[in-house]
Parts: structure tokens; C-alpha cells; sequence
């Protein structure tokens, strides 16, 4: 392919080598908008953060959430798809055995590993159950612990509406412990223990 | 009381309470206070808020809390010394600058005299010239700050700061030799005098701007250059000598250095202000007969610190306005354009002056 060159005219001359007309341009611009946000910010594009939330497209990868049947059953069936093909390696999942027959497998553990996650939303394109899904509009995840970001899959469950845009926020306490993982019952998924 | 009276007439003490007055109530203030109104106002240029979170309890006052946040931070902050630097020149570098930026004042008045009382520290013959001396004074805080700091990049910022100050320094003096052949003297009180006069009986002030425009804009350009401030910041430049002179620094001394360049900027200001605005000469009120003196001293006072603050604001709005110059252009603007044309401003001025005068 042929590289396009674009030709900037150079302007020189007196004008130009005056450097006044230039700045006066420059200063009208400035001064223009220094004026209108001087009294009452009019213009600002500023999102102030942890009061306003930007916006995000429904589209947007956010935070991950295991979608569940209409009976209240997590739709994943433990294939390991999204575990195969995840580039960053953070998704751990063990299957089991569920005593209810009509579910067959399910998933035991659910692990994501939010700090190694690069948000590719590959393991969402390669469910072929769309049991996982990236579309909570959480922006942002800012814990104080490392174990924190280890999310467990009754974390990910949490139901979560993306249109209204509110953010759920977890504190520190909220979060299970590493050994709570382990021990995550079939019972929250719903079904009564037998 | 007398008694009280009498040792504050003695001249050395009246300096010293002078000095005082106008370091810690005019001054320092004004300067700290630019440092968070150059963010603040740098913000509503840019269409942003800018700083307005520091607080206490619910008091944020507009940002106000910012500065004494940045106070606390930097005392608080670890003052660091690179290996192998030069220990005491890399401790005292920092004040040079600051020294120099508030030396300035000190032949500044900021209001016309009430008998024999003067709104000024001092007013010396040789004024300007002593202007000259202390500003140069201020590349010395650059030079030893970059020569000592043991790092490459600092030495780089500080050559690139005594080059162009150096030079800029050359016809910073050339652009005011027109105000002196103007009003005829080098004492300050003479020149701000000599611009209350008047052209076409009372019509126009014969302020320094009107009789010297171009000497005007050269001494402008030369001081911001003397400022190290956009657009001659090349002594600071980020991308490529990341921080400049003061690279090493941290803590309060790094503080010195910012409040250095703040205090000078009030310092240019309030000089434009002196020499090409009126001081604080007020045009036509020679016309209002039998004006009260306090009167005429608190609305001198009000006019001198109006004018100051416009110059700083209008410093702080052409930083945030114009690209900085490359380096090589900063010398050849210098050494190309500005020294000829200060030769010409000086030369016609000497002209008009024999021919008319
Ligand atoms: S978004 Fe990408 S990196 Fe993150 S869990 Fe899914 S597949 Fe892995
Ligand atoms: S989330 Fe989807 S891809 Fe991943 S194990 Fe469950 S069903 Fe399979």
C-alpha cells in the first residue's frame, strides 16, 4: 500500500515571525473560557468521581456475573470453556455432581481471579450456555486486601441490573475468606440440601 | 507611646517592620496563594474543576484547604540528598532563588510617601540597577541546584537555565534603558513620578507603556524568560530532561524552589506595574482637588495591588496558553530578535528625545 503524505503548508513571513498575533489569537481563546467557567463552572467536562458515574455502553466489560435459569439455577454447566480459552489463566473452576437429576453438572467452585483478568470478555464469547456475561458496569474495583479480588462464584451470582447503573459495592468484610471458598455449598445455589 | 513612636521612626527599625509588612502580608501570601490559583485558574481555562477535595470536616472553601494540604505534605514529606552530591551548596541552592524573588520588593513602592514616610524599603539611587543585580542573583539558585545534585538531567536543566538567563538578563537591561532616558533617572520614586505627568495638558497618562511600547514588551518578555515560565520553560522540560534543576529535590526544599517562581512572578508583576503602569500613580486625580490623604493612600495602595494581580493573572493565562519555544529557538529569539530590537528601541528613543526635547 501506498503511503498518503499530507503537505502542511508552512505559514512564514512577518506575521508569523511577530509571534503578538499568534498569541493574542491564542490568549482570546483562553481568556474566553477562563472567563465563562469563572463564575459557575458552565463548560466543565469533569466527572466527579466517586459522586457521578461516567456512563458506560451496555456493551461495556465489566466486572463478570454468572447468569441464572429462571428456577434460580446457575446456568453454567461446568464445560470449562471459558477456563480453556481464557488467555490470563484466572478462571478455576471445579464441577460437580448435583443431587438434583435435572441439573446434572454444576460448578462447585467458580473462581475468577479479578487482578489477573485483562477484561478480554473471551470466556463470555466461548460460553455456550451464556452463563457468564461482563455486563454489571462496574468501572472499577478497588479493594484494600489482595484476597479480595479473588471472586467466588457466589459472588458472581450476585444479580445485578445493568440499567441502573448502580454500582454494588463490596466491602472487605462482605468478602469471603480464601477457606470460605472452599467450603461454598451447593446449598446457595437455591436447592435445598438433601 | 512616644517612646514607642521613636524607636519605630528609627530608620534600621522602620526597614526591618517594612521588609516585614511586605514579606509576610504582601509577598509570601500573594505567592502562595498563586501556586493553588495557578492550578485553579489553569482548571477553568481547560474547562475542569480542579483541586477541591482537600477539607476540614465539611470546609473545603473552593480549594482553599489545598494549600495548607501542600504545606503540611511538603514538611512532612523526607528531604532527600542524592549520593555524591555536593552537601552544602545542594542545601542552600534553593533559597538563592527565593532570596532573590523577594529582594525585588525592597525598592517596590506601593504607595506615594505622606510626609516623610515611604511606602518602600528603601529608595536607592542606582533602584533599577539594583534590580539588575538581584535578578541575576537568581540563576545562581538554578546553576548550584543543577551543578550539585550529582545527576545528569539536573545539570542539563540547570546549563539550559543559566544559558538562558544569561542571556535574556543582556537585553532585559537594554529595554529599560529607554525608561531611564525617559524620566531621566534610575531611582524608582523618580521614574514613577515622572509618569504621573501628562501629554496634551490632562489627557493621557505618560505612563511607561505609552512612551515605551516596545520597551514594554521587550522587558515583559525578558522577565518571563527570567521566570523560567511557559513559554521559556525549556530549564524545565519534562520529556526530555524530565524535571530540570530542580530534579532531586523533595520535601520543603522543592517547596523553596516552587515558591521561589511564584514570589517572582508577583515580583514581575508588581514591577511592570512600577515601571510602565503608573507604580501607584493614579491618572486625573490631580483633578479631584483637596482629596483626603489617607483617602489617596488606601485608593493608591488598591490601584498598585489591582494592577499587580492582573500582571500575574495575565503571567498564569499565557503560560497555559502558549507551547513552549524549543531551546535553540529560545537562544535565537534572544539573540536574533529581541537584543537588535532593544538596540533599536534605545537608539530611537535617544533620537526622539534630542530631537524634541
Ligand atoms: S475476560 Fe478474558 S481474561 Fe478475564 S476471565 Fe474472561 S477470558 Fe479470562
Ligand atoms: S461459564 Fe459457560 S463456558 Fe464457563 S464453564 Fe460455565 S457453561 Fe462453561
Amino acid at each position: 500500500m501506498e503511503l498518503k503524505v499530507k503537505q502542511v503548508q508552512r505559514v512564514d513571513g512577518a506575521k508569523e515571525a511577530l509571534y503578538l498575533p499568534a498569541l493574542f489569537g491564542g490568549l482570546r481563546i483562553t481568556v474566553r473560557h477562563f472567563w465563562r467557567n469563572l463564575f459557575g463552572a458552565k463548560d466543565v467536562v469533569t466527572i466527579s468521581y466517586p459522586e457521578e458515574k461516567r456512563h458506560v455502553s451496555e456493551r461495556w466489560r465489566g466486572r463478570h456475573r454468572l447468569t441464572r435459569l429462571d428456577n434460580g439455577f446457575l446456568s453454567c454447566v461446568a464445560c470449562y470453556m471459558c477456563e480453556t480459552i481464557c488467555p490470563s489463566e484466572c478462571i478455576h473452576i471445579e464441577a460437580g455432581e448435583h443431587p438434583d437429576l435435572s441439573v446434572e453438572k454444576y460448578p462447585v467452585v467458580f473462581d475468577i481471579d479479578e487482578l489477573r483478568c485483562v477484561f478480554c470478555g473471551l470466556c463470555v464469547e466461548a460460553c455456550p450456555k451464556d452463563a457468564i456475561r461482563m455486563d454489571t458496569g462496574v468501572i472499577s474495583m478497588a479493594y484494600t486486601s489482595r484476597h479480595t479480588f479473588d471472586f467466588t462464584r457466589d459472588l458472581l451470582k450476585d444479580s445485578y441490573d445493568p440499567k441502573s447503573h448502580s454500582n454494588t459495592k463490596y466491602e472487605d468484610k462482605d468478602l469471603p475468606s480464601p477457606k470460605d471458598q472452599t467450603e461454598a455449598l451447593p446449598n446457595s445455589l437455591g436447592v435445598p440440601a438433601t | 507611646m512616644e517612646n514607642v513612636l521613636e524607636i519605630i521612626m528609627i530608620p534600621a527599625v522602620l526597614a526591618i517592620i517594612k521588609i516585614m509588612v511586605i514579606i509576610l502580608l504582601f509577598a509570601m501570601p500573594l505567592g502562595t496563594f498563586l501556586t493553588l490559583m495557578e492550578r485553579k485558574w489553569s482548571a477553568m481555562i481547560q474547562d475542569r474543576v480542579g483541586p477541591n477535595r482537600a477539607n476540614i470536616g465539611n470546609f473545603t472553601g473552593h480549594g482553599i484547604m489545598h494549600i495548607a494540604a501542600d504545606g503540611l505534605k511538603s514538611i512532612f514529606k523526607e528531604d532527600t540528598m542524592p549520593k555524591g552530591a555536593d552537601g552544602f551548596l545542594y542545601l542552600i541552592a534553593p533559597f538563592f532563588g527565593l532570596i532573590a524573588a523577594i529582594a525585588t520588593f525592597a525598592v517596590i513602592p506601593i504607595a506615594g510617601p505622606i510626609g516623610n514616610f515611604t511606602f518602600q524599603v528603601t529608595d536607592i539611587e542606582p533602584g533599577l540597577l539594583f534590580i539588575f543585580a538581584i535578578t541575576s542573583l537568581s540563576v545562581y539558585g538554578a546553576v548550584l541546584a543543577g551543578t550539585s545534585s550529582n545527576s545528569k538531567f539536573a545539570l542539563l536543566g540547570g546549563t539550559r537555565a543559566s544559558a538562558q538567563m544569561i542571556s535574556y538578563e543582556v537585553f532585559m537591561g537594554l529595554a529599560l534603558m529607554g525608561v531611564f532616558m525617559v524620566y531621566g533617572t534610575t531611582r524608582v520614586s523618580g521614574i514613577v513620578d515622572g509618569q504621573n505627568e501628562y501629554w496634551f495638558g490632562s489627557l493621557i497618562p505618560m505612563w511607561g507603556v505609552f512612551t515605551q511600547p516596545l520597551g514594554f514588551l521587550l522587558f515583559f518578555t525578558a522577565l518571563v524568560a527570567e521566570t523560567k515560565r511557559a513559554p521559556f520553560d525549556a530549564p524545565e522540560g519534562e520529556s526530555e530532561i524530565v524535571a530540570g534543576y530542580f530534579l532531586e529535590y523533595s520535601g520543603m526544599r522543592w517547596s523553596a524552589f516552587m515558591l521561589a517562581e511564584y514570589v517572582s512572578l508577583v515580583g514581575v508583576a508588581s514591577l511592570i506595574t512600577t515601571l510602565f503602569f503608573g507604580g501607584y500613580h493614579i491618572p486625573w486625580l490631580h483633578l479631584w482637588e483637596n482629596a483626603p490623604q489617607w483617602l489617596v493612600t488606601i485608593l493608591q495602595i488598591i490601584k498598585f495591588s489591582v494592577f499587580t494581580l492582573f500582571f500575574c493573572w495575565f503571567q498564569i493565562q499565557l503560560r497555559w496558553t502558549v507551547p513552549k519555544f524549543r531551546f535553540d529557538q529560545t537562544m535565537a529569539l534572544g539573540w536574533k530578535k529581541l537584543l537588535p530590537l532593544s538596540l533599536i528601541n534605545m537608539f530611537v528613543t535617544a533620537f526622539v528625545i534630542l530631537a524634541f526635547a
